[in-house]
C-alpha cells in the first residue's frame, strides 16, 4: 500500500516493545480518544538509563508505528538522550510519514517526555519545567475523503 | 493472496457487459454527436439510445435525462438550479438532512454563505428521516427539499415516496441523491414522486466519469456548464459517449438482475452482520430493516478504524471506515456523528459494502479475519484497557 512506507507498515504490523510494564518507573499518556489517538508509554529506568520501554496505543497505523519506532530509539539510552528525541527523528526513522500524519510522531515525542516527567515527579527529582511543556491539543485543517 | 473487495459503495468493478458496451466508442464510433456528418450522426444515435435505456430503467422520458460527469456534478447542478429558481421568486430556504453526501452538503454550505437558509433534519439514531418531519420543516419560502435516497455510509433507505408526496402537496421541488440506490434497489421516479434525481455510473459497474441528472418535465433546469448546445443547452461539453454507453448497459443489466442480486446480497449481508455483532461491544450503525441489501456498517469500541483497515488490507480485504484518520481530518465521519455516535465510538467504524459477485467463502474469511484484527488492536489499546478495567463505562 502506497499510503505508508515499508518501514511504517513493518512497525505497524510487527510493533516492537508493545505491552505494559507492571512496575514501571514512569508512565506517560498523551492524546485523547475523541481525536482518535492515545499513546501510553511505560519506562523502566536504572541509573538514568532507560532499561526497558513498552507502549499501548489506540490510533491509526502511523500512530502505532510511531510508538513502536520511538520506543526502539530510546531503549537502552540515557534519559538525557531520550529527551532529545524529536518527532522529526521518529518520522525520519520511519522513512517519512504523510504530511497529515506528522502529528502521530509528535504524540510519540510527547508521550516519552510525559513518561520521563512522571518518573522525575515520582522520585522527587528536580527538573527544568520549561523542558516539559504541556502537550497541546493541535488543531488541524479539515479535509474530506469521499466515496 | 486473493483480493476480497467489499468497498462497492466507493466504486465497483466494471461488468463485462459495461466494458463491451464501451468498446465501439473508442475507434469505430468516434464521432462527435453534434456533428452533422454520418460519423457524427452514428454517435448521436448511440447517445440517444443510451438515454432511452436509462430513462426506461427510471420510468421517465428520455428528454428528462441529462448526462453529467457523475453524481457530484448532478447534485451540484440540481441544487444550484433549484436554489436559483427559488431565489427568483424570493424563496431562499432549503430542507435537507444532516448526513447527506458532501457533494450536497458542501453545495448547501456555499449557498448558506450566499444568503440561503438551510434546515438540516435530524436523522435520528437509526439514520432515517420521516416524511412528517420534512413536511413540518417546509415553509412558504422553501425552494427545495433534497434528501438522499440511501445513505452511502450506513445504507439506510429513506421514505422517498412519502417525502416526495409531501413535497408535491406543498409545491416544493424535490431532489434526491440516489447515487447509492439506482441499480441496487427499485427506483421509479414517477411512483416515488421525484422531481430531480442524481445517479452515477461507477456505483453499478459502469465506467467512472459518467452520471446523469433526471429532471421532471416542467421543472426548469439552470445551465451548469456554459458552452455548446449539448444536453439541451443545460450542460455544455462533448459527451463522454463511451462512458455513457457503459452506464446505460450497466444500468440495464443491474435492473434486469436486481431481484436476484438483492436476494443474494441480503443473505451475505445478514450473515456478516450477525457474525460481526458477536464481537463484544460492537454495534450496527443504521436501521437494520430499511437498509441497502449490500451495506454493513459496524463500530467496534476501543479501536481506531484506519488501523483495522490496514490489518484487513494486509489480508487482502478491501473495506472502508468513517474514522478521522481515513479522511485526513480530526473528526470522524459526519454521518456517524449525525446518528449521535460519540467521537470515540465513531472512530472505530468499519463499512463493508458488498456486490453480487461476493461469495459466501469470502464472507467466511472476513468473519475469521475481522475478529482477529479487532482483538489484536484491543490488546494494544489503552482505551480498551480502561474500558475493561471499568475505569470508563462502555458506550456500546
Amino acid at each position: 500500500m502506497a499510503l505508508y512506507s515499508e518501514k511504517v507498515m513493518d512497525h505497524f504490523t510487527n510493533p516492537r516493545n508493545v505491552g505494559k510494564i507492571e512496575d514501571a518507573d514512569g508512565i506517560g499518556e498523551v492524546g485523547n480518544a475523541k481525536c482518535g489517538d492515545i499513546m501510553k508509554i511505560y519506562l523502566k529506568i536504572e541509573k538514568d538509563v532507560i532499561t526497558d520501554v513498552k507502549f499501548n496505543t489506540f490510533g491509526c497505523g502511523s500512530a502505532i508505528a510511531s510508538s513502536s519506532m520511538a520506543t526502539e530509539l530510546i531503549k537502552g539510552k540515557p534519559i538525557s538522550e531520550a529527551l532529545e528525541l524529536t518527532n522529526k527523528a521518529v518520522a525520519e526513522a520511519l522513512d517519512g510519514l504523510p504530511a497529515h500524519k506528522m502529528h502521530c510522531s509528535v504524540l510519540a515525542e510527547e508521550a516519552i517526555r510525559a513518561a520521563i516527567k512522571d518518573y522525575y515527579d515520582k522520585n522527587g527529582i528536580s527538573y527544568d519545567k520549561a523542558q516539559f511543556p504541556d502537550p497541546h491539543g493541535e488543531e488541524e485543517e479539515h479535509n474530506f475523503a469521499e466515496d | 493472496m486473493k483480493t476480497i473487495y467489499v468497498d462497492n459503495a466507493a466504486t465497483t468493478a466494471m461488468s463485462d457487459c459495461a466494458v463491451n458496451a464501451m468498446k465501439p466508442y473508442f475507434k469505430e464510433v468516434y464521432g462527435n454527436p453534434s456533428s452533422l456528418h454520418t460519423v457524427g450522426q452514428i454517435a448521436k444515435e448511440a447517445l440517444d439510445g443510451a438515454r432511452e435505456k436509462i430513462a426506461k430503467c427510471l420510468n421517465c422520458e428520455p428528454r428528462e435525462i441529462y448526462f453529467t460527469s457523475g453524481g457530484s456534478e448532478s447534485d451540484n447542478q440540481a441544487i444550484r438550479s433549484a436554489a436559483l429558481n427559488g431565489a427568483k421568486k424570493g424563496k431562499k430556504h432549503i430542507v435537507s438532512t444532516a448526513f447527506e453526501h458532501h457533494a450536497v452538503l458542501h453545495t448547501l454550505k456555499k449557498l448558506e454563505k450566499e444568503g440561503f437558509e438551510v434546515t438540516y433534519l435530524d436523522v435520528h439514531s437509526n439514520g432515517l428521516v420521516s416524511a412528517a418531519e420534512v413536511e413540518a420543516a417546509i415553509r412558504h419560502d422553501t425552494a427545495l427539499v433534497t434528501v438522499m435516497y440511501a445513505n452511502n455510509e450506513v445504507g439506510t433507505i429513506q421514505p422517498i415516496k412519502e417525502i416526495g408526496e409531501v413535497c408535491r402537496k406543498a409545491g416544493v421541488v424535490f431532489h434526491t441523491d440516489a447515487v447509492q440506490a439506482v441499480g441496487h434497489i427499485p427506483v421509479d421516479v414517477k411512483a416515488d414522486n421525484i422531481d430531480m434525481l442524481s445517479l452515477s455510473a461507477h456505483k453499478f459497474h459502469g465506467a467512472k466519469g459518467a452520471g446523469a441528472l433526471y429532471v421532471k418535465r416542467g421543472i426548469p433546469l439552470q445551465t451548469f456548464v456554459e458552452g455548446g448546445a449539448q444536453e439541451r443547452g443545460k450542460r455544455a461539453g462533448t459527451e463522454n459517449l463511451a462512458a455513457i454507453a457503459s452506464m446505460a448497459a450497466a444500468l440495464e443489466e443491474a435492473c434486469a438482475n436486481m431481484e436476484k442480486n438483492c436476494g443474494k446480497e441480503r443473505i451475505l449481508r445478514d450473515k456478516l452482520i450477525d457474525g460481526l455483532l458477536k464481537i463484544p461491544h460492537s454495534k450496527l450503525n443504521g436501521d437494520r430493516k430499511s437498509r441497502l441489501p449490500a451495506n454493513v456498517n459496524i463500530c467496534f469500541e476501543g479501536i481506531e478504524g484506519e488501523s483495522l483497515l490496514l490489518l484487513l488490507d494486509a489480508k487482502g480485504i478491501c473495506a472502508s471506515s468513517g474514522s478521522a484518520c481515513t479522511s485526513g481530518s480530526l473528526d470522524p465521519s459526519h454521518v456517524l456523528l449525525a446518528l449521535g455516535l460519540p467521537h470515540e465510538v465513531a472512530h472505530g467504524s468499519l463499512r463493508l459494502s458488498l456486490c453480487e459477485s461476493n461469495t459466501e467463502e469470502e464472507i467466511d474469511i472476513i468473519l475469521e479475519e475481522v475478529p482477529k484484527a479487532v482483538e489484536y488492536l484491543r490488546s494494544i489499546s489503552p482505551v480498551w484497557e480502561e474500558l475493561e478495567k471499568g475505569l470508563k463505562p462502555h458506550l456500546i
